[in-house]
């Protein structure tokens, strides 16, 4: 049955790992996924990334297979697998709450989709060996889940999906259950995998940090739409619209609403934008500026910059590293970010300055950037 | 547990490390309880009155069994025997006439075993399978298939009883163990299905899912996942069977026939016999050895038996 569910695979899918066409979803009248298209890339790092009921852990089911689709098709290492089963599509998935057998050992999980496929035993053990050095999991084979850290069921998670020999990897919020250390050590490994293996990864997380350092490309969701799909680089610095703007980013950018005339933007401050690279002419004169805070100069340094203009400093909050500034620029909330080393207090002037080639601009209608 | 409380204060280093030291006077350390106080007194006193009020009656039951007719007729109920002889259990077990038969509820106790053995066991099997499915393939209308099974349970028994005479008739089970064993599988369906129902469901479905990811199938999934995880909710259903189908008098009474009777039809037999005396002692031994079983089961399995209807319970 599987044969005849995979078609040939067209031509136009080389280099493709998984493709997603037209792909929507409903539960009755609520549309969770609406006419969605994707393609990852062989080998690429695809982080789906939103805040929660975004579709983004349901597009990741429906690529795995546990969540038939109302529409579309979904294409992996060149077949048409939309009516395949989970196991049938070349997948390993990874879990938030790792989802290990609790009545089996490390082994026996790591095993367990190998004896449903009837590989001989032999090479069984041989994967498992391999899986376990991969990633340090020899000491615990013969452990129950119950006996082990967060961080090491994770692991086993992991090497449950590898000795599969799959082509590509779903995480579902891999990392979500361990705490703050843990999680940036795991975040390590995991890219590190990636290094190694060059297997095609897809992973859902709604931490952006996790998002930003892991991806080759981030796909942004939000209503079961794909609201930007790009490199973490150009995520940051060239947000698509005003939700990625707002979403990228701890602080999130500054959003000034204002006018924009000729190259002129007045607004809580007046600003000329000469130097700003347009994606499009704007088509009414009603836009919204947006600056990073830690796009912000202060002191000396702002005042060689071409835009610049006082705050009130209302609330200083040092963090260490950079110090987060809470500022009134009129009567609009501004954040800047400083160096750990820069002393400003309470009910300070602050002079900021910023470069017209680091800022946003968005229409205020349509929201998409400018 | 005032003790574990203790090393854990005591090593607080703000507390015993303060530059100052501590006042002399004034109270320190761990709070001291008090092992009697008013409430306790009130709560172990009921608790002791309500058990006496609960074992009285087995004890009279037990004195009883091994009290000689003479020594009955004297009264003293509460009395422990003067002679203790075993005879009224012999006599219950081996030489009891119930009805036709004079061998006793041995002849019962063997017929309860071969009706609750099978009765349980496919019960459970079908249960267990029923709230699998319930759970985690969900099919169209699986809901509505859940609700009428669930008001299954809420039939009188009365309304079902000459219709299953029939059907079971047709079928040629009518009067043989057999025919109990399904009509036990039968009643038992909607509470077992809804327990099972309910602790799959409660667990997490991302089990279900790296499952099938692992290429597990129907029965894969649940006989090499589902069910090695279950023990606590498998003890509870054995236990709620078990005891249920080896209580069970109404339908043993209607759907068997004197040579398939359970232990307790043969039981009501022995304790209301009209002919001769009334043998006290007998009937005693014979009720102690009619509950016999139910009681092991609760002593043997007490523990994981609160475990499992604790977790039968989480999810609706």
């Amino acid at each position: 049955m599987a044969q005849a569910l995979r078609a040939a695979a067209p031509t136009e899918l080389d280099g493709i790992s998984v493709s997603i066409r037209d792909l929507s979803l409903s539960y009755g009248s609520v549309e969770v996924l609406g006419d969605l298209n994707l393609d990852v890339q062989d080998g690429e790092f695809l982080v789906l990334l939103g805040a929660s009921g975004c579709g983004k852990s349901t597009l990741l089911n429906c690529i795995a297979g546990l969540q038939p689709a109302t529409e579309g098709q979904i294409f992996i290492s060149g077949q048409n697998v939309t009516w395949a089963e989970p196991s049938e599509r070349g997948i390993g998935m990874v879990f938030q709450s790792y989802a290990l057998y609790p009545q089996m050992t490390v082994e026996g999980n790591l095993s367990f989709g190998l004896k449903n496929a009837r590989v001989p035993k032999d090479e069984i053990r041989r994967r498992v060996a391999r899986a376990a050095e991969t990633l340090q999991l020899e000491p615990l084979l013969k452990r129950k889940p119950a006996a082990l850290s967060g961080g090491q069921r994770q692991r086993v998670a992991i090497g449950r999906a590898l000795v599969r020999d799959v082509d590509v990897f779903l995480f579902d919020e891999p990392l979500s259950n361990l705490d703050a250390k843990l999680r940036a050590e795991l975040r390590v490994e995991l890219k590190r995998l990636h290094q190694n293996l060059g297997n095609t990864m897809i992973y859902v997380t709604h931490d952006q940090i996790e998002a930003m350092t892991l991806a080759d490309r981030i796909a942004i969701m939000r209503g079961g739409k794909i609201q930007q799909l790009a490199s973490p680089d150009v995520i940051y610095r060239k947000p698509a619209n005003l939700y990625v703007a707002g979403f990228i980013g701890s602080p999130p950018m500054n959003l000034l609403p204002g006018r924009l005339e000729g190259n002129r933007f007045t607004g809580p401050l007046v600003a000329d934008v000469t130097g700003y690279d347009f994606t499009t002419r704007p088509r009414g004169p009603e836009v919204v500026l947006g600056i990073r805070p830690e796009h912000v100069r202060t002191g000396a340094a702002a005042e060689a910059l071409p835009i610049r203009a006082e705050a009130l400093v209302e609330v200083v909050e040092p963090m260490g590293a950079d110090t987060l500034v809470w500022a009134q620029l009129g009567q609009t909330p501004f954040r800047v970010r400083m160096d750990g080393e820069s002393r400003v207090r309470t009910g300070d002037r602050l002079s900021i300055g910023f470069d017209p080639a680091s800022l946003s601009l968005f229409d205020a209608a349509s929201e998409t950037r400018l | 547990m005032s003790d574990a409380a203790f090393p854990a204060r005591a090593a607080t280093p703000a507390r015993t490390a303060a530059p100052r030291g501590r006042l002399l006077d004034g109270p320190a350390g761990v709070a001291p309880t008090r092992r009697m106080n008013p409430k306790r007194i009130m709560v172990y006193g009921g608790l002791i009155v309500f058990s006496l009020y609960y074992l009285l009656p087995l004890w009279v039951m037990v004195m009883t069994s091994l009290k000689g007719m003479p020594e009955i007729r004297m009264g003293n109920i509460f009395a422990p025997p003067m002679e203790i002889t075993f005879e009224p259990w012999v006599k219950a077990w081996s030489q009891a006439c119930t009805g036709l038969n004079c061998d006793g509820l041995s002849r019962g106790f063997f017929n309860s075993v071969a009706i609750t053995v099978p009765a349980t066991i496919l019960s459970i099997a079908v249960a267990a399978v029923n709230g699998y499915a319930l759970v985690n393939w969900r099919f169209k209308g699986s809901e509505v298939f859940f609700t009428i099974l669930i008001f299954g349970a809420f039939i009188p028994y009365q309304v079902m009883i000459y219709p299953i005479v029939i059907i079971l008739r047709e079928m040629g089970l009518m009067g043989s163990v057999w025919g109990l064993v399904l009509v036990h599988v039968v009643f038992g369906m909607p509470i077992i299905t809804l327990l099972f129902r309910n602790y799959f469901s409660s667990l997490p479905p991302e089990l279900f899912k790296a499952a099938r990811v692992d290429g597990a199938g129907f029965w894969g999934i649940f006989l090499r996942v589902l069910v090695p995880m279950s023990l606590p909710i498998f003890t509870v259903a054995v236990i709620l069977q078990v005891t249920g189908i080896w209580n069970d008098f109404l339908f043993g009474v209607i759907y068997t026939r004197p040579d398939s009777y359970p232990m307790t039809v043969q039981l009501n037999n022995i304790v209301n016999s009209v002919q001769g005396v009334r043998e006290y002692n007998v009937n005693m031994a014979a009720t102690l050895l009619t509950g016999l079983v139910p009681l092991t089961i609760y002593f043997l399995s007490g523990k994981l038996f609160v475990r499992g209807i604790a977790a039968g319970a989480v999810k609706g």
